[in-house]
Protein backbone atom coordinates (compact mmCIF):
# COMPACT_ATOMS: atom_id res chain seq x y z
CA UNK A 1 0.00 0.00 0.00
CA UNK A 2 1.16 3.55 -0.76
CA UNK A 3 1.60 5.99 1.76
CA UNK A 4 -1.58 6.89 3.52
CA UNK A 5 -1.47 10.61 3.73
CA UNK A 6 -1.38 11.96 -0.03
CA UNK A 7 0.19 15.21 -0.47
CA UNK A 8 -0.91 16.66 -3.92
CA UNK A 9 -2.37 19.90 -6.51
CA UNK A 10 -5.99 19.40 -7.32
CA UNK A 11 -7.86 19.38 -10.65
CA UNK A 12 -11.32 20.48 -10.39
CA UNK A 13 -14.35 18.58 -12.01
CA UNK A 14 -17.75 19.04 -11.99
CA UNK A 15 -20.95 17.04 -11.36
CA UNK A 16 -22.06 13.90 -12.71
CA UNK A 17 -18.62 12.86 -14.43
CA UNK A 18 -19.42 10.16 -15.94
CA UNK A 19 -17.68 6.69 -17.03
CA UNK A 20 -18.48 7.59 -20.68
CA UNK A 21 -15.76 10.90 -20.32
CA UNK A 22 -13.27 8.96 -18.64
CA UNK A 23 -13.52 5.64 -20.93
CA UNK A 24 -14.76 6.99 -24.24
CA UNK A 25 -16.92 3.86 -25.43
CA UNK A 26 -15.63 4.46 -28.97
CA UNK A 27 -11.96 5.36 -28.56
CA UNK A 28 -11.60 2.62 -25.70
CA UNK A 29 -13.63 0.11 -25.47
CA UNK A 30 -14.40 -0.44 -29.29
CA UNK A 31 -9.85 -1.09 -29.34
CA UNK A 32 -9.89 -4.31 -27.31
CA UNK A 33 -6.15 -4.83 -26.65
CA UNK A 34 -5.87 -1.27 -25.98
CA UNK A 35 -2.87 -0.85 -23.89
CA UNK A 36 -4.13 0.91 -20.54
CA UNK A 37 -1.19 4.09 -21.15
CA UNK A 38 -2.57 4.34 -24.40
CA UNK A 39 -6.09 4.33 -23.17
CA UNK A 40 -5.71 7.03 -20.82
CA UNK A 41 -4.68 9.52 -23.43
CA UNK A 42 -8.45 9.48 -23.96
CA UNK A 43 -9.60 10.10 -20.57
CA UNK A 44 -12.07 13.49 -20.21
CA UNK A 45 -11.58 14.01 -23.79
CA UNK A 46 -15.11 15.14 -24.68
CA UNK A 47 -15.43 17.73 -21.79
CA UNK A 48 -11.51 18.47 -21.10
CA UNK A 49 -9.30 17.57 -24.17
CA UNK A 50 -5.76 18.82 -22.80
CA UNK A 51 -6.11 17.21 -19.45
CA UNK A 52 -4.54 13.70 -20.14
CA UNK A 53 -1.72 15.56 -20.90
CA UNK A 54 -1.55 17.78 -18.35
CA UNK A 55 -2.24 16.04 -15.29
CA UNK A 56 1.09 15.27 -12.99
CA UNK A 57 1.81 12.50 -10.48
CA UNK A 58 0.42 12.68 -6.79
CA UNK A 59 -2.54 15.60 -8.43
CA UNK A 60 -5.63 15.09 -6.37
CA UNK A 61 -8.92 14.91 -8.35
CA UNK A 62 -12.15 16.46 -6.77
CA UNK A 63 -15.52 15.40 -8.34
CA UNK A 64 -18.94 16.91 -7.65
CA UNK A 65 -21.43 14.95 -7.35
CA UNK A 66 -22.41 10.99 -8.19
CA UNK A 67 -18.57 11.46 -9.41
CA UNK A 68 -18.41 8.17 -11.99
CA UNK A 69 -21.70 7.42 -12.68
CA UNK A 70 -22.95 5.53 -15.65
CA UNK A 71 -21.35 2.35 -16.77
CA UNK A 72 -19.41 -0.49 -14.88
CA UNK A 73 -16.18 0.27 -16.89
CA UNK A 74 -13.07 0.39 -14.85
CA UNK A 75 -12.25 4.58 -14.76
CA UNK A 76 -10.18 4.37 -12.16
CA UNK A 77 -7.61 2.62 -13.92
CA UNK A 78 -7.12 5.74 -16.28
CA UNK A 79 -6.96 7.59 -13.36
CA UNK A 80 -4.67 6.01 -11.74
CA UNK A 81 -2.56 5.65 -14.83
CA UNK A 82 -2.42 9.07 -14.85
CA UNK A 83 -1.02 9.68 -11.92
CA UNK A 84 -3.59 10.73 -9.45
CA UNK A 85 -2.94 9.48 -5.90
CA UNK A 86 -6.40 9.99 -4.41
CA UNK A 87 -10.25 11.27 -5.48
CA UNK A 88 -12.96 13.99 -3.60
CA UNK A 89 -15.77 14.18 -4.54
CA UNK A 90 -19.33 15.57 -3.27
CA UNK A 91 -20.40 11.59 -3.91
CA UNK A 92 -19.34 8.89 -5.73
CA UNK A 93 -21.62 6.53 -7.99
CA UNK A 94 -21.68 2.71 -5.83
CA UNK A 95 -20.35 1.45 -8.93
CA UNK A 96 -17.47 3.89 -9.47
CA UNK A 97 -16.55 3.92 -6.03
CA UNK A 98 -16.26 -0.11 -5.55
CA UNK A 99 -14.25 0.28 -9.07
CA UNK A 100 -11.87 2.77 -7.56
CA UNK A 101 -11.43 0.89 -4.59
CA UNK A 102 -10.79 -2.43 -6.04
CA UNK A 103 -8.49 -0.52 -8.78
CA UNK A 104 -6.17 0.85 -5.65
CA UNK A 105 -7.11 3.88 -6.19
CA UNK A 106 -8.45 5.80 -2.73
CA UNK A 107 -11.15 7.19 -2.84
CA UNK A 108 -13.15 8.72 -0.38
CA UNK A 109 -16.75 10.92 -0.24
CA UNK A 110 -15.92 14.48 1.23
CA UNK A 111 -19.54 16.43 1.13
CA UNK A 112 -18.60 20.23 0.81
CA UNK A 113 -15.42 19.62 -1.01
CA UNK A 114 -15.93 21.64 -4.06
CA UNK A 115 -16.34 24.71 -1.91
CA UNK A 116 -13.44 24.13 0.14
CA UNK A 117 -10.87 23.72 -2.82
CA UNK A 118 -10.01 25.88 -5.80
CA UNK A 119 -8.26 23.88 -8.64
CA UNK A 120 -4.54 24.26 -8.29
CA UNK A 121 -4.35 24.62 -4.98
CA UNK A 122 -2.67 21.91 -2.55
CA UNK A 123 -4.39 19.09 -0.41
CA UNK A 124 -3.32 17.05 1.68
CA UNK A 125 -5.09 13.97 2.69
CA UNK A 126 -5.34 11.30 5.36
CA UNK A 127 -7.29 8.87 3.69
CA UNK A 128 -7.62 6.50 6.65
CA UNK A 129 -8.94 9.10 8.74
CA UNK A 130 -10.64 11.23 6.08
CA UNK A 131 -8.89 14.78 7.29
CA UNK A 132 -8.93 17.16 4.19
CA UNK A 133 -6.07 19.72 4.81
CA UNK A 134 -6.29 22.72 2.54
CA UNK A 135 -2.71 23.27 2.40
CA UNK A 136 -2.68 26.93 0.34
CA UNK A 137 -5.45 28.51 2.64
CA UNK A 138 -5.22 26.37 5.75
CA UNK A 139 -8.25 24.78 5.97
CA UNK A 140 -9.88 21.37 6.56
CA UNK A 141 -12.58 19.23 6.28
CA UNK A 142 -13.67 15.87 7.17
CA UNK A 143 -14.06 13.60 4.24
CA UNK A 144 -16.23 10.33 5.13
CA UNK A 145 -13.56 7.46 6.45
CA UNK A 146 -14.36 4.32 5.85
CA UNK A 147 -14.79 1.93 8.60
CA UNK A 148 -11.64 0.45 9.29
CA UNK A 149 -13.92 -3.14 9.98
CA UNK A 150 -15.12 -3.35 5.92
CA UNK A 151 -14.24 -4.95 3.21
CA UNK A 152 -13.88 -1.63 1.26
CA UNK A 153 -10.94 -0.42 4.17
CA UNK A 154 -9.16 -3.59 3.82
CA UNK A 155 -9.60 -3.87 -0.03
CA UNK A 156 -7.65 -0.19 -0.10
CA UNK A 157 -5.31 -0.86 2.43
CA UNK A 158 -4.18 -3.66 0.62
CA UNK A 159 -3.51 -1.61 -2.29
CA UNK A 160 -6.70 -2.86 -4.11
CA UNK A 161 -8.83 -6.13 -5.10
CA UNK A 162 -5.86 -8.33 -6.72
CA UNK A 163 -3.76 -8.30 -3.36
CA UNK A 164 -6.59 -8.79 -1.23
CA UNK A 165 -8.22 -11.41 -3.67
CA UNK A 166 -4.82 -13.55 -3.06
CA UNK A 167 -4.83 -13.09 0.30
CA UNK A 168 -7.92 -14.56 0.59
CA UNK A 169 -7.25 -17.57 -1.02
CA UNK A 170 -4.00 -18.14 1.07
CA UNK A 171 -6.20 -17.90 4.07
CA UNK A 172 -8.75 -20.44 2.19
CA UNK A 173 -6.09 -22.58 1.36
CA UNK A 174 -7.05 -22.09 -2.73
CA UNK A 175 -3.17 -21.31 -3.61
CA UNK A 176 0.14 -21.41 -1.88
CA UNK A 177 1.34 -18.14 -0.48
CA UNK A 178 4.27 -17.96 -3.70
CA UNK A 179 1.60 -18.23 -5.99
CA UNK A 180 0.12 -14.90 -4.18
CA UNK A 181 3.66 -13.44 -4.22
CA UNK A 182 3.98 -13.66 -8.20
CA UNK B 1 -38.56 -3.99 13.37
CA UNK B 2 -40.26 -4.50 10.51
CA UNK B 3 -37.48 -4.71 7.13
CA UNK B 4 -37.99 -3.54 3.24
CA UNK B 5 -38.06 -6.01 0.46
CA UNK B 6 -33.58 -5.43 0.07
CA UNK B 7 -33.35 -5.84 3.82
CA UNK B 8 -35.09 -9.54 3.57
CA UNK B 9 -32.81 -10.58 0.69
CA UNK B 10 -29.53 -9.42 1.89
CA UNK B 11 -30.47 -10.82 5.49
CA UNK B 12 -31.69 -14.36 4.22
CA UNK B 13 -28.48 -13.98 2.34
CA UNK B 14 -26.53 -13.68 5.30
CA UNK B 15 -27.52 -15.73 7.37
CA UNK B 16 -29.44 -13.55 9.76
CA UNK B 17 -32.60 -12.65 10.99
CA UNK B 18 -32.11 -8.75 10.18
CA UNK B 19 -29.79 -6.45 8.85
CA UNK B 20 -30.05 -2.53 9.32
CA UNK B 21 -28.89 -0.42 7.02
CA UNK B 22 -25.42 0.49 6.63
CA UNK B 23 -24.17 -2.66 8.28
CA UNK B 24 -21.30 -4.09 5.80
CA UNK B 25 -22.21 -7.97 5.29
CA UNK B 26 -20.72 -11.30 3.82
CA UNK B 27 -23.99 -12.54 1.53
CA UNK B 28 -24.33 -15.82 -0.46
CA UNK B 29 -24.78 -15.17 -4.11
CA UNK B 30 -27.33 -17.17 -6.32
CA UNK B 31 -25.81 -16.33 -9.40
CA UNK B 32 -23.23 -14.63 -11.37
CA UNK B 33 -21.61 -13.66 -14.82
CA UNK B 34 -17.71 -15.26 -15.84
CA UNK B 35 -15.51 -12.14 -16.23
CA UNK B 36 -13.09 -13.88 -13.98
CA UNK B 37 -12.74 -17.19 -15.05
CA UNK B 38 -9.22 -16.15 -16.90
CA UNK B 39 -8.17 -14.86 -13.67
CA UNK B 40 -8.83 -18.08 -11.88
CA UNK B 41 -6.82 -20.29 -14.49
CA UNK B 42 -3.90 -18.07 -13.90
CA UNK B 43 -4.22 -18.75 -10.59
CA UNK B 44 -4.77 -22.67 -10.73
CA UNK B 45 -8.22 -22.46 -9.49
CA UNK B 46 -9.80 -25.37 -11.57
CA UNK B 47 -13.43 -25.25 -10.31
CA UNK B 48 -16.40 -22.59 -9.62
CA UNK B 49 -18.19 -22.86 -6.62
CA UNK B 50 -21.56 -23.46 -8.58
CA UNK B 51 -20.91 -23.73 -12.53
CA UNK B 52 -24.71 -23.79 -12.95
CA UNK B 53 -25.56 -20.47 -12.08
CA UNK B 54 -22.74 -18.21 -14.29
CA UNK B 55 -23.78 -16.85 -16.82
CA UNK B 56 -21.83 -15.69 -20.42
CA UNK B 57 -22.37 -14.53 -23.98
CA UNK B 58 -20.70 -11.85 -25.90
CA UNK B 59 -22.74 -9.07 -26.53
CA UNK B 60 -21.04 -5.73 -26.75
CA UNK B 61 -18.95 -6.84 -30.01
CA UNK B 62 -21.32 -9.55 -30.92
CA UNK B 63 -19.95 -11.43 -33.27
CA UNK B 64 -16.65 -10.13 -33.12
CA UNK B 65 -15.50 -7.19 -35.75
CA UNK B 66 -12.11 -7.37 -34.76
CA UNK B 67 -9.42 -10.17 -34.42
CA UNK B 68 -8.85 -8.96 -31.02
CA UNK B 69 -12.50 -9.69 -30.45
CA UNK B 70 -12.47 -12.52 -32.03
CA UNK B 71 -9.43 -14.08 -29.84
CA UNK B 72 -11.16 -12.96 -26.68
CA UNK B 73 -14.69 -14.75 -27.75
CA UNK B 74 -12.64 -18.30 -28.29
CA UNK B 75 -10.95 -17.77 -24.97
CA UNK B 76 -14.75 -17.02 -23.08
CA UNK B 77 -15.47 -20.76 -25.32
CA UNK B 78 -12.43 -22.07 -23.98
CA UNK B 79 -12.87 -20.87 -20.39
CA UNK B 80 -16.64 -22.01 -20.42
CA UNK B 81 -16.18 -25.72 -21.21
CA UNK B 82 -12.93 -25.85 -18.91
CA UNK B 83 -15.40 -25.13 -16.36
CA UNK B 84 -18.40 -26.47 -17.46
CA UNK B 85 -20.44 -23.54 -17.64
CA UNK B 86 -23.60 -24.64 -19.84
CA UNK B 87 -24.76 -21.17 -19.66
CA UNK B 88 -23.00 -19.36 -22.39
CA UNK B 89 -24.20 -18.43 -25.56
CA UNK B 90 -23.55 -18.74 -29.10
CA UNK B 91 -24.17 -16.04 -31.62
CA UNK B 92 -27.43 -17.47 -32.54
CA UNK B 93 -28.51 -18.07 -29.59
CA UNK B 94 -27.81 -14.67 -27.81
CA UNK B 95 -28.72 -11.79 -26.65
CA UNK B 96 -28.31 -8.67 -24.64
CA UNK B 97 -27.03 -10.20 -21.19
CA UNK B 98 -30.12 -8.47 -19.32
CA UNK B 99 -32.52 -10.02 -20.93
CA UNK B 100 -30.84 -13.16 -22.49
CA UNK B 101 -29.75 -14.16 -19.13
CA UNK B 102 -33.83 -14.00 -17.79
CA UNK B 103 -34.94 -15.73 -20.59
CA UNK B 104 -32.64 -18.92 -19.57
CA UNK B 105 -33.42 -18.76 -15.90
CA UNK B 106 -30.84 -16.36 -14.38
CA UNK B 107 -33.51 -14.60 -12.27
CA UNK B 108 -36.33 -15.80 -9.77
CA UNK B 109 -37.82 -13.73 -6.70
CA UNK B 110 -35.78 -13.46 -3.48
CA UNK B 111 -32.82 -14.39 -5.15
CA UNK B 112 -29.51 -12.23 -4.87
CA UNK B 113 -27.62 -12.02 -8.04
CA UNK B 114 -24.39 -9.64 -9.15
CA UNK B 115 -22.28 -9.72 -12.25
CA UNK B 116 -20.51 -7.44 -13.97
CA UNK B 117 -22.29 -5.07 -16.07
CA UNK B 118 -23.96 -1.76 -14.55
CA UNK B 119 -27.36 -2.40 -15.85
CA UNK B 120 -27.36 -5.39 -13.94
CA UNK B 121 -30.26 -3.44 -11.40
CA UNK B 122 -32.26 -4.95 -14.29
CA UNK B 123 -33.16 -8.27 -12.82
CA UNK B 124 -34.99 -6.52 -9.92
CA UNK B 125 -38.20 -6.49 -12.03
CA UNK B 126 -38.34 -9.85 -11.03
CA UNK B 127 -38.69 -9.14 -7.24
CA UNK B 128 -34.47 -9.54 -7.25
CA UNK B 129 -31.88 -7.80 -5.81
CA UNK B 130 -29.51 -7.64 -8.64
CA UNK B 131 -26.60 -5.43 -8.99
CA UNK B 132 -23.36 -4.85 -10.57
CA UNK B 133 -19.93 -6.32 -9.00
CA UNK B 134 -17.02 -6.34 -11.16
CA UNK B 135 -13.67 -7.16 -10.11
CA UNK B 136 -14.53 -8.44 -7.56
CA UNK B 137 -17.17 -10.74 -8.82
CA UNK B 138 -14.44 -13.51 -8.72
CA UNK B 139 -14.80 -13.56 -5.16
CA UNK B 140 -18.42 -15.33 -6.04
CA UNK B 141 -17.11 -17.49 -8.63
CA UNK B 142 -14.52 -18.96 -6.04
CA UNK B 143 -16.43 -18.84 -2.86
CA UNK B 144 -20.21 -18.01 -3.76
CA UNK B 145 -20.24 -14.99 -1.88
CA UNK B 146 -19.78 -11.20 -1.79
CA UNK B 147 -19.76 -8.14 0.16
CA UNK B 148 -22.35 -5.77 0.91
CA UNK B 149 -23.21 -2.58 2.17
CA UNK B 150 -26.97 -2.57 3.99
CA UNK B 151 -28.52 -0.13 1.64
CA UNK B 152 -30.57 2.84 2.74
CA UNK B 153 -34.01 1.79 1.14
CA UNK B 154 -36.39 4.23 -1.00
CA UNK B 155 -39.90 3.65 -1.87
CA UNK B 156 -41.37 5.03 -5.05
CA UNK B 157 -45.05 4.86 -5.40
CA UNK B 158 -46.27 5.10 -9.06
CA UNK B 159 -50.14 6.32 -8.67
CA UNK B 160 -53.08 7.40 -11.01
CA UNK B 161 -53.82 5.83 -14.25
CA UNK B 162 -50.96 5.51 -17.13
CA UNK B 163 -52.53 7.40 -20.16
CA UNK B 164 -52.23 5.67 -23.50
CA UNK B 165 -49.30 5.05 -25.01
CA UNK B 166 -47.24 6.22 -22.29
CA UNK B 167 -44.83 3.67 -21.23
CA UNK B 168 -42.46 2.85 -18.71
CA UNK B 169 -39.49 4.57 -20.16
CA UNK B 170 -41.58 7.98 -19.93
CA UNK B 171 -42.33 6.57 -15.69
CA UNK B 172 -38.54 6.60 -15.38
CA UNK B 173 -37.82 9.70 -17.39
CA UNK B 174 -40.08 11.38 -15.32
CA UNK B 175 -38.71 9.73 -11.85
CA UNK B 176 -35.47 10.97 -13.28
CA UNK B 177 -36.48 14.46 -13.85
CA UNK B 178 -38.03 15.15 -11.05
CA UNK B 179 -35.61 13.63 -8.55
CA UNK B 180 -32.48 13.80 -10.18
CA UNK B 181 -30.38 10.90 -11.47
CA UNK B 182 -28.52 10.65 -7.75
CA UNK B 183 -31.70 10.41 -5.76
CA UNK B 184 -31.09 6.29 -5.65
CA UNK B 185 -27.07 6.39 -5.07
CA UNK B 186 -25.95 3.95 -3.11
CA UNK B 187 -30.27 2.78 -1.68
CA UNK B 188 -32.39 0.37 -2.86
CA UNK B 189 -35.24 1.85 -5.10
CA UNK B 190 -38.73 0.10 -4.54
CA UNK B 191 -41.34 0.85 -6.90
CA UNK B 192 -44.62 0.08 -5.78
CA UNK B 193 -47.74 1.56 -6.54
CA UNK B 194 -50.90 1.62 -9.05
CA UNK B 195 -49.31 2.24 -11.87
CA UNK B 196 -46.41 -0.65 -10.86
CA UNK B 197 -49.25 -3.17 -11.09
CA UNK B 198 -50.95 -1.79 -14.43
CA UNK B 199 -47.54 -1.92 -16.36
CA UNK B 200 -46.57 -4.72 -18.17
CA UNK B 201 -43.58 -6.42 -16.90
CA UNK B 202 -41.78 -5.18 -20.02
CA UNK B 203 -41.96 -1.88 -18.66
CA UNK B 204 -41.45 -2.28 -14.99
CA UNK B 205 -37.97 -4.03 -17.08
CA UNK B 206 -37.33 -0.61 -18.50
CA UNK B 207 -37.61 0.91 -14.77
CA UNK B 208 -35.65 -1.70 -13.15
CA UNK B 209 -32.65 -1.66 -15.86
CA UNK B 210 -32.67 2.10 -15.73
CA UNK B 211 -32.12 1.95 -11.71
CA UNK B 212 -28.42 2.37 -12.25
CA UNK B 213 -29.48 5.90 -14.44
CA UNK B 214 -30.97 6.88 -10.97
CA UNK B 215 -28.39 5.43 -8.99
CA UNK B 216 -29.53 3.03 -7.57
CA UNK B 217 -27.49 -0.59 -5.78
CA UNK B 218 -31.44 -2.55 -6.32
CA UNK B 219 -34.11 -0.93 -8.51
CA UNK B 220 -37.03 -3.57 -7.23
CA UNK B 221 -40.45 -4.72 -8.09
CA UNK B 222 -42.58 -6.99 -6.66
CA UNK B 223 -43.62 -10.00 -8.04
CA UNK B 224 -46.99 -10.79 -9.11
CA UNK B 225 -48.97 -12.76 -11.64
CA UNK B 226 -47.01 -11.16 -14.83
CA UNK B 227 -43.51 -11.70 -13.34
CA UNK B 228 -45.01 -15.14 -12.64
CA UNK B 229 -45.99 -15.66 -16.06
CA UNK B 230 -42.46 -14.78 -17.21
CA UNK B 231 -41.05 -17.07 -15.53
CA UNK B 232 -42.96 -20.39 -15.97
CA UNK B 233 -40.99 -22.65 -17.77
CA UNK B 234 -38.04 -21.05 -17.61
CA UNK B 235 -36.99 -22.13 -13.76
CA UNK B 236 -35.44 -25.03 -12.59
CA UNK B 237 -36.28 -24.33 -8.85
CA UNK B 238 -38.64 -23.54 -6.38
CA UNK B 239 -38.65 -19.37 -5.09
CA UNK B 240 -40.52 -17.38 -2.56
CA UNK B 241 -41.98 -13.85 -3.55
CA UNK B 242 -40.49 -11.06 -1.16
CA UNK B 243 -42.65 -8.68 0.31
CA UNK B 244 -41.77 -5.53 2.29
CA UNK B 245 -43.40 -5.20 5.92
CA UNK B 246 -45.88 -3.00 6.55
CA UNK B 247 -43.83 -1.47 8.53
CA UNK B 248 -40.44 -1.19 6.81
CA UNK B 249 -38.05 1.60 7.39
CA UNK B 250 -37.95 3.70 4.04
CA UNK B 251 -35.78 6.56 4.16
CA UNK B 252 -37.89 8.55 1.60
CA UNK B 253 -41.16 7.57 0.14
CA UNK B 254 -41.64 9.61 -3.17
CA UNK B 255 -45.10 9.91 -4.55
CA UNK B 256 -45.65 10.53 -8.25
CA UNK B 257 -49.32 11.32 -9.74
CA UNK B 258 -49.03 9.68 -13.55
CA UNK B 259 -52.53 9.98 -14.68
CA UNK B 260 -51.46 13.26 -16.81
CA UNK B 261 -48.61 12.34 -17.78
CA UNK B 262 -46.63 12.96 -21.42
CA UNK B 263 -44.38 10.99 -23.33
CA UNK B 264 -40.96 11.93 -22.40
CA UNK B 265 -37.31 12.91 -23.95
CA UNK B 266 -34.49 13.45 -22.22
CA UNK B 267 -32.67 16.17 -24.06
CA UNK B 268 -28.51 15.13 -24.33
CA UNK B 269 -26.37 15.23 -21.58
CA UNK B 270 -28.04 13.55 -18.85
CA UNK B 271 -30.62 10.69 -18.86
CA UNK B 272 -32.24 13.52 -16.13
CA UNK B 273 -33.05 15.60 -18.31
CA UNK B 274 -36.56 15.17 -19.34
CA UNK B 275 -39.13 16.83 -20.65
CA UNK B 276 -42.90 16.42 -21.97
CA UNK B 277 -42.48 15.90 -25.74
CA UNK B 278 -44.95 18.10 -26.75
CA UNK B 279 -42.88 21.24 -25.37
CA UNK B 280 -39.84 19.87 -26.73
CA UNK B 281 -41.48 19.42 -30.17
CA UNK B 282 -41.55 22.85 -30.80
CA UNK B 283 -37.84 22.76 -30.35
CA UNK B 284 -37.83 21.20 -34.05
CA UNK B 285 -35.12 19.29 -32.84
CA UNK B 286 -33.79 17.18 -36.44
CA UNK B 287 -32.26 13.91 -35.65
CA UNK B 288 -29.67 12.20 -37.62
CA UNK B 289 -29.97 8.74 -36.40
CA UNK B 290 -32.89 6.66 -34.59
CA UNK B 291 -32.08 3.76 -32.57
CA UNK B 292 -34.89 0.99 -31.21
CA UNK B 293 -32.59 -1.25 -29.50
CA UNK B 294 -30.60 -1.86 -25.93
CA UNK B 295 -31.55 -3.72 -23.02
CA UNK B 296 -33.82 -0.89 -22.36
CA UNK B 297 -36.39 -1.09 -24.89
CA UNK B 298 -35.93 -3.58 -27.49
CA UNK B 299 -38.56 -6.06 -26.28
CA UNK B 300 -41.30 -7.91 -28.16
CA UNK B 301 -43.75 -4.88 -27.25
CA UNK B 302 -41.21 -2.20 -28.27
CA UNK B 303 -40.80 -3.63 -31.74
CA UNK B 304 -44.38 -3.65 -31.45
CA UNK B 305 -45.57 -0.25 -31.28
CA UNK B 306 -42.97 0.94 -33.44
CA UNK B 307 -44.16 -1.28 -35.96
CA UNK B 308 -47.59 0.09 -35.41
CA UNK B 309 -46.40 3.63 -35.77
CA UNK B 310 -44.78 2.54 -39.10
CA UNK B 311 -46.85 0.54 -40.99
CA UNK B 312 -47.25 2.03 -44.40
CA UNK B 313 -44.87 4.95 -43.64
CA UNK B 314 -41.20 5.64 -44.28
CA UNK B 315 -38.39 6.83 -42.14
CA UNK B 316 -37.53 10.08 -43.13
CA UNK B 317 -34.97 10.97 -46.10
CA UNK B 318 -32.44 12.95 -43.76
CA UNK B 319 -32.47 9.78 -40.93
CA UNK B 320 -31.61 6.29 -40.88
CA UNK B 321 -33.44 4.30 -37.99
CA UNK B 322 -31.82 1.04 -36.56
CA UNK B 323 -33.16 -1.71 -34.80
CA UNK B 324 -31.98 -4.54 -32.84
CA UNK B 325 -34.26 -6.40 -30.97
CA UNK B 326 -33.00 -7.41 -27.21
CA UNK B 327 -32.04 -11.23 -27.59
CA UNK B 328 -32.48 -13.92 -30.39
CA UNK B 329 -35.90 -14.97 -28.77
CA UNK B 330 -37.55 -11.32 -29.22
CA UNK B 331 -35.88 -11.41 -33.30
CA UNK B 332 -37.60 -14.54 -33.61
CA UNK B 333 -40.10 -13.87 -32.31
CA UNK B 334 -40.87 -10.25 -33.96
CA UNK B 335 -40.00 -11.74 -37.16
CA UNK B 336 -42.69 -14.23 -36.84
CA UNK B 337 -45.09 -11.57 -35.65
CA UNK B 338 -44.92 -9.93 -38.97
CA UNK B 339 -42.92 -6.64 -37.25
CA UNK B 340 -39.32 -6.70 -38.55
CA UNK B 341 -41.12 -7.07 -42.07
CA UNK B 342 -43.19 -3.92 -41.34
CA UNK B 343 -39.89 -2.21 -39.94
CA UNK B 344 -37.85 -3.22 -42.98
CA UNK B 345 -40.16 -2.12 -45.13
CA UNK B 346 -40.57 1.31 -43.58
CA UNK B 347 -36.77 1.50 -44.19
CA UNK B 348 -35.23 0.36 -40.82
CA UNK B 349 -31.47 -1.34 -40.76
CA UNK B 350 -33.09 -4.63 -38.95
CA UNK B 351 -29.70 -5.39 -36.74
CA UNK B 352 -29.46 -9.05 -34.89
CA UNK B 353 -29.58 -8.71 -31.22
CA UNK B 354 -26.42 -6.40 -30.37
CA UNK B 355 -25.70 -4.00 -27.74
CA UNK B 356 -23.36 -2.20 -30.91
CA UNK B 357 -25.00 1.28 -31.15
CA UNK B 358 -26.07 1.57 -27.94
CA UNK B 359 -22.45 2.48 -26.05
CA UNK B 360 -20.69 3.87 -29.32
CA UNK B 361 -19.63 0.12 -29.62
CA UNK B 362 -19.92 -0.71 -33.69
CA UNK B 363 -23.04 -1.05 -35.62
CA UNK B 364 -24.21 2.52 -35.98
CA UNK B 365 -21.74 5.02 -34.18
CA UNK B 366 -22.20 8.40 -34.52
CA UNK B 367 -20.23 11.21 -36.07
CA UNK B 368 -19.35 14.41 -35.12
CA UNK B 369 -22.54 16.96 -34.59
CA UNK B 370 -24.75 14.40 -35.39
CA UNK B 371 -27.79 13.45 -33.29
CA UNK B 372 -29.74 10.34 -32.69
CA UNK B 373 -33.19 9.75 -30.83
CA UNK B 374 -32.81 6.55 -28.78
CA UNK B 375 -34.84 4.10 -26.88
CA UNK B 376 -31.58 3.38 -24.65
CA UNK B 377 -30.46 4.28 -21.31
CA UNK B 378 -27.94 6.61 -21.76
CA UNK B 379 -27.16 10.07 -23.69
CA UNK B 380 -23.90 11.46 -21.24
CA UNK B 381 -21.32 13.25 -24.16
CA UNK B 382 -19.62 10.62 -26.21
CA UNK B 383 -21.75 7.80 -25.11
CA UNK B 384 -22.94 6.85 -28.64
CA UNK B 385 -19.75 7.66 -30.53
CA UNK B 386 -18.14 10.66 -31.24
CA UNK B 387 -17.59 13.48 -28.31
CA UNK B 388 -19.59 15.96 -29.93
CA UNK B 389 -22.49 13.63 -30.93
CA UNK B 390 -25.92 14.15 -29.02
CA UNK B 391 -28.26 11.34 -27.28
CA UNK B 392 -31.98 11.91 -26.87
CA UNK B 393 -33.50 9.14 -25.01
CA UNK B 394 -36.91 8.34 -25.68
CA UNK B 395 -39.76 5.13 -25.47
CA UNK B 396 -39.79 2.84 -28.52
CA UNK B 397 -43.11 4.76 -29.83
CA UNK B 398 -41.43 8.34 -29.33
CA UNK B 399 -38.31 7.33 -31.33
CA UNK B 400 -40.63 5.61 -34.18
CA UNK B 401 -42.90 8.60 -34.80
CA UNK B 402 -39.23 10.99 -34.42
CA UNK B 403 -37.77 8.39 -36.99
CA UNK B 404 -40.69 9.22 -39.13
CA UNK B 405 -40.88 12.80 -38.90
CA UNK B 406 -37.05 13.65 -38.90
CA UNK B 407 -37.54 15.71 -36.25
CA UNK B 408 -38.54 14.64 -32.25
CA UNK B 409 -42.28 13.33 -32.39
CA UNK B 410 -45.02 13.03 -30.31
CA UNK B 411 -46.22 9.62 -31.10
CA UNK B 412 -49.65 10.40 -30.80
CA UNK B 413 -49.82 11.97 -33.75
CA UNK B 414 -48.89 9.08 -35.59
CA UNK B 415 -51.30 6.48 -33.82
S1 LIG C 1 -27.51 -2.53 -24.46
FE1 LIG C 1 -26.32 -0.76 -23.84
S2 LIG C 1 -26.78 -0.43 -21.70
FE2 LIG C 1 -27.49 -2.49 -22.23
S3 LIG C 1 -25.80 -3.84 -21.65
FE3 LIG C 1 -25.54 -3.31 -23.80
S4 LIG C 1 -24.19 -1.51 -23.81
FE4 LIG C 1 -25.00 -1.75 -21.75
Amino acid sequence: MADTVCEGNVWKFGDKISTDLMVPGAYVLARRGITDEEAAQYCMRANRPDWAAQVQRGDILVGGVNFACGSSRNWARPIQVLGVSVVLAESISRIGLRNGINTGLPCLVCPGISKFVEEGERLQVDIVSGEVRNLTRGAAIQAQAWPQDSPPFQIMMAGGFERYFRQRLVEAGKIKPQVAAT
Amino acid sequence: MGMTIAEKILAAHAGRNEVKPGEYIWCKVDATGGFGLRQLEALGIDEVWNPDRVYMVEDHQAPPPTIEVANQVKEMRRLAKKYKIKNFFEFGRHGILHQLFAENGMFAPGELVAMGDSHSTSGGVFNVCSTNSAMDAVLILVFGELWFRVPESVKVVLNGRLPEWCVGKDVILKVAAELGTDFGLYKSVEYTGPVARQMTLAQRWTISNMGVEVGAKFAIFECDEKTEEFLRGRLDRAYTPVFADPDAQYETVHQFDLSNLTPMVALPGDPGNGRPVPEVKDMHIKVDQAFLGSCTNARLEDLEVAARIMKGRTVHPDVRMLVSPASQAVYRDALKAGWLEVLADAGCVVEHSTCGPCYGGHLGVLGDGEVCISSSNRNFPGRMGSPLAQVLLASPATVAASAIAGEVADPRDYL
